[in-house]
């Protein structure tokens, strides 16, 4: 083991050339770096919101909004509802928060009312057997639909909540930015995310509603027809999203929306080569998709995002799997932002945005400050403990720590990921678990050489068994820290990050670099003894 | 002086650990149930990180000390602020939880009255109050993980020894895991985003301790194939005792710079990842190793003759 192979022995000199130049920029004054050629790695380690603050977003939820769009869907399913049992209606429209219809019939008005009763709207939560709805007969066969106001309430805070999950999954999907989402008031959600987060790109990714639906193109309704305003009930004229692109008239009632995709991806399409977004339903959202493309093969349908249209493709063939792929003039980057969109689900309501500012570290900047010291007092203490426990061979231990550091902070700089206080704990538990490493390696190697074996060979049976227990508590670690990237979120996910960079930087200078350090000394002085035996 | 200093630890130790197992499994036992009482009767002091609060702006016409601030904070008794940087080094955010049963506004009022007389020139618009940081979902997938997690563990450990050490293992890594929950709670520590970083780091740590603990013994079982069970546990500790020792100061000397000179901010977090450093490096000598011999272990079928080496004594 203690052979000096000269792979080995490239293997830590480009390692510590690679953690120089990686590490190098976080130490250099912004003026030097900025002087040196592109060439040289600028990156410098990404500290997140708790330890140097970042981007403050305020956004208001656009509840009116909300409210607004479950009155039209309301309008909606009266119309369908009464159509289905065949009772004749006229007059129906909203005002003022209130849908209204008139029941031509006069013998029918009680059993529209039941099965409105029945059927608009549903349960209220928090009251068992009530519903969020009321139906009242103002006589005249003339009915009357609202939201009772708790469930105004209720749909309030159940749609800040959804969004606070949704903008977590759509800024998680960036990378790990680690945000901290909060609610504020009412209706207002405060997004703060890391220093380096680019605000603007926050913002379009929190900004978008994102909601996808697939609505049939009406084409009963003339050019003509439009421009006069003749549009027939159930059917709303919408613009494109493309600059020039004419208004089309499309159903309102969406064939299947972006709730049922399962998975959403930028891909490039194979015989135009452009950017295109693939998406694939799931379960009932791929039956639906597909009874839907069956019945109306020949036909065109919209894919609309947002109240706009994206393209209006014709349905060529069925499409039984549920999946297809969405064209419209897409960059590389932009399909892949709306992929993202897709996948994270849809926001329940739009959010404007009300203040932005820059912040200071959550944790407080005199807080960081003082952390930071100890932890240099912390470090030193322990490096000193380990050269005062094994001489010679703690100073070799102390110069694999310091590789491993370097490691550690240029593979985060490098990767630009982001270090936030769970993080730093992570790298604690990596370095104490890497000083385990080379103490299980020397007190191996006492064993052996107790145990009558020649320095060389104790020092070389001494690495040879440590490797297995060393290995064990690694791959513990790394699939640990695996399982916690993969399922957690925030600062599990910051934790587990680290941790992971840590193991295999960990094991690499705890074993390759401390035995070529010992294998020189061997060459070098030719002991006669081990300096720890 | 002996330099290095390693050569002070003796090389040979008999200390019988195993013999102090039944006291230690009282001793487990009892703190156990006094985590679990204090759990139950006053839980967990969940800070603002779960439960929301009253966020407030403090603007002065100059910077704001945020130190200064903090202290003051603490001294008017508000417990657990959390003090930002607000836009401007004249701004800063406070956040923090009110007490229960208290009117906010009102103690809000009452934050801002006394703050106000600290600093003459402090002004503070209306207060908010803002929400959770840690919603149910993000708890959920944490947990998740962790569950996940400490499975595959047990199952790696499980292929790598056998399934007392895998079951041994993750048991003794849950008292670790209850016996630090009960010290935030006895202590009434305020348990925050970050204490759940100082938990997977006690889990983190425990784990390698059991995993290097068992390394040792299964190659003693394998040497010492008709050695009783219980001498070899012990065997196995005290030849590993130096390690132990080694690697467990280190990890507290780290800890230990920021335990002092940390600040108030960190130091109930590091003060919970030392309480697990020490309780982890127990667990796995009193309660892994033990939960071993009481189950016991095939041994000694995978060579045909077994070598007596001498039972119970060193070579």
């Amino acid at each position: 083991m203690l052979t000096l192979s000269r792979w080995k022995v490239t293997a830590v000199i480009l390692s510590v050339i690679f953690g120089i130049v990686f590490t190098l920029p976080n130490l250099l004054p912004q003026k030097t770096l900025d002087a040196l050629p592109g060439w040289v790695p600028h990156q410098k380690l990404n500290l997140g919101l708790d330890l140097q603050g970042g981007s403050y977003l305020l956004y208001e939820v656009d509840t009116d909004a909300l409210r607004k769009e479950r009155l039209t869907n309301m309008v909606e399913d009266v119309r369908t509802t009464l159509r289905n049992d065949q009772i004749e209606f006229g007059e129906l429209g909203e005002s003022g928060g209130i849908v209204r219809v008139r029941i031509t019939d006069p013998a029918k008005v009680d059993q529209a009312v039941s099965l409105l009763r029945r059927s608009i709207g549903g349960p209220l939560a928090g009251a068992i057997g009530g519903r969020d709805t009321s139906v009242s007969n103002k006589g005249d066969g003339r009915l009357e639909l609202s939201f009772v106001p708790e469930a105004a309430k209720a749909d309030a805070a159940k749609a800040v909540d959804q969004s606070i999950e949704t903008i977590r999954r759509r800024i998680d999907a960036l990378g790990t930015k680690e945000p901290t989402i909060t609610r504020q008031g009412s209706n207002r959600i405060v997004i703060q995310a890391a220093g380096e987060s680019d605000p603007a790109r926050l913002q379009a990714v929190i900004g978008q509603t994102a909601k996808l639906t697939f609505q049939m193109v009406d084409e009963t309704v003339s050019q003509e027809d439009m421009i006069a305003g003749r549009i027939p009930p159930g059917v709303v004229v919408i613009p494109g999203t493309q600059p020039g692109a004419p208004p089309i008239p499309v159903a309102k009632r969406a064939l299947v929306t972006g709730e049922d995709l399962v998975t959403a991806n930028q891909e490039f399409d194979n015989q135009s080569g452009q950017a295109v977004v693939a998406f694939r339903f799931g379960g009932s959202g791929a039956r639906k998709f597909g009874d839907a493309t069956t019945r109306n093969v020949g036909k065109r349908f919209a894919i609309v995002l947002d109240g706009k249209y994206i393209s209006d493709p014709r349905i060529n063939q069925p499409l039984p799997g549920g999946s297809g792929i969405i064209t419209g003039n897409f960059t590389p980057e932009s399909a892949a932002e709306l992929a993202l969109l897709l996948r994270s689900g849809a926001l329940p309501a739009k959010l404007n945005l009300e203040e932005q500012r820059t912040v200071g570290a959550e944790l407080g900047a005199d807080a960081v400050k003082a952390g930071a010291i100890s932890l240099a007092i912390g470090a030193a203490a322990m490096f000193v403990f380990i050269i005062l426990a094994y001489g010679l061979f703690g100073i070799f231990a102390a110069l694999a720590l310091v590789v491993n550091v370097l490691l550690i902070i240029g593979i985060m700089s490098m990767t630009q990921a982001t270090l936030t206080f769970p993080g730093i704990a992570g790298l604690i538990l990596t370095l104490a678990v890497a000083v385990d490493a080379n103490v299980l390696i020397y007190e191996r190697m006492r064993d052996e050489a107790a145990a009558g074996r020649s320095p060389m060979s104790a020092a070389d049976t001494g690495f040879r068994r440590a490797m297995v227990s060393i290995m064990d508590a690694n791959i513990t670690s790394l699939i640990s820290a695996a399982i916690m990237f993969g399922f957690g979120s925030g600062p599990i996910k910051g934790f587990a990050w680290t941790l992971s960079i840590g193991v295999f930087t960990s094991v690499f200078t705890a074993i390759i670099i401390t035995q070529v350090l010992i294998g020189w000394w061997f060459k070098a002085a030719k002991p006669k003894k081990l300096p720890i035996a | 002086m002996a330099w290095p200093l390693i050569r002070l630890i003796p090389r040979e130790t008999h200390f019988r650990f195993v013999k102090w197992a039944p006291i230690a499994a009282g001793l487990s036992a009892l703190l156990i149930l006094g985590s679990c009482v204090s759990f139950f009767t006053q839980g967990l002091n969940l800070g603002i990180d779960f439960k929301g609060g009253i966020a407030m702006e403090a603007r002065m016409p100059t910077p704001i000390p945020l130190a200064e601030l903090r202290t003051e904070l603490g001294r008017i008794g508000v417990h657990d602020a959390q003090v930002q940087g607000f836009g401007s080094p004249n701004s800063a955010m406070i956040r923090f939880l009110p007490e229960a049963g208290q009117d906010a506004n009102a103690e809000a009022a009452e934050i801002k009255q006394k703050l106000v007389a600290h600093f003459p020139t402090m002004t503070m618009p209306a207060p908010s109050v803002i929400g959770a940081k840690v919603s149910g979902e993000l708890l959920g997938s944490g947990f998740k993980a962790l569950g996940i997690a400490l499975l595959l563990m047990l199952g790696y450990i499980w292929f790598r020894f056998q399934w007392q050490f895998g079951v041994g293992a993750v048991i003794a890594v849950f008292h670790d895991i209850i016996l630090t929950l009960g010290l935030l709670s006895v202590m009434q520590i305020e348990f925050s985003m970050t204490s759940i970083a100082a938990l997977l780091t006690v889990i983190g740590y425990s784990m390698n301790e059991k995993v290097i603990t068992f390394d040792r013994l299964k190659e003693n079982l394998r040497k010492y194939k008709t050695t009783p069970l219980r001498d070899i546990i012990d065997l196995s500790e005290n030849e590993r005792l130096s390690r132990t020792i080694i690697t467990g100061s280190t990890a507290l000397l780290a800890l230990g710079g920021t335990m002092v000179f940390g600040g108030p901010v960190l130091f109930p977090l590091v003060f919970t990842m030392t309480f697990g450093i020490i309780i982890g490096t127990y667990s796995s000598i009193y309660i892994a190793l033990p939960l071993i011999l009481v189950w016991g272990v095939k041994r000694g079928d995978e060579e045909a003759t077994p070598i007596k080496l001498g039972a119970g004594t060193r070579p």
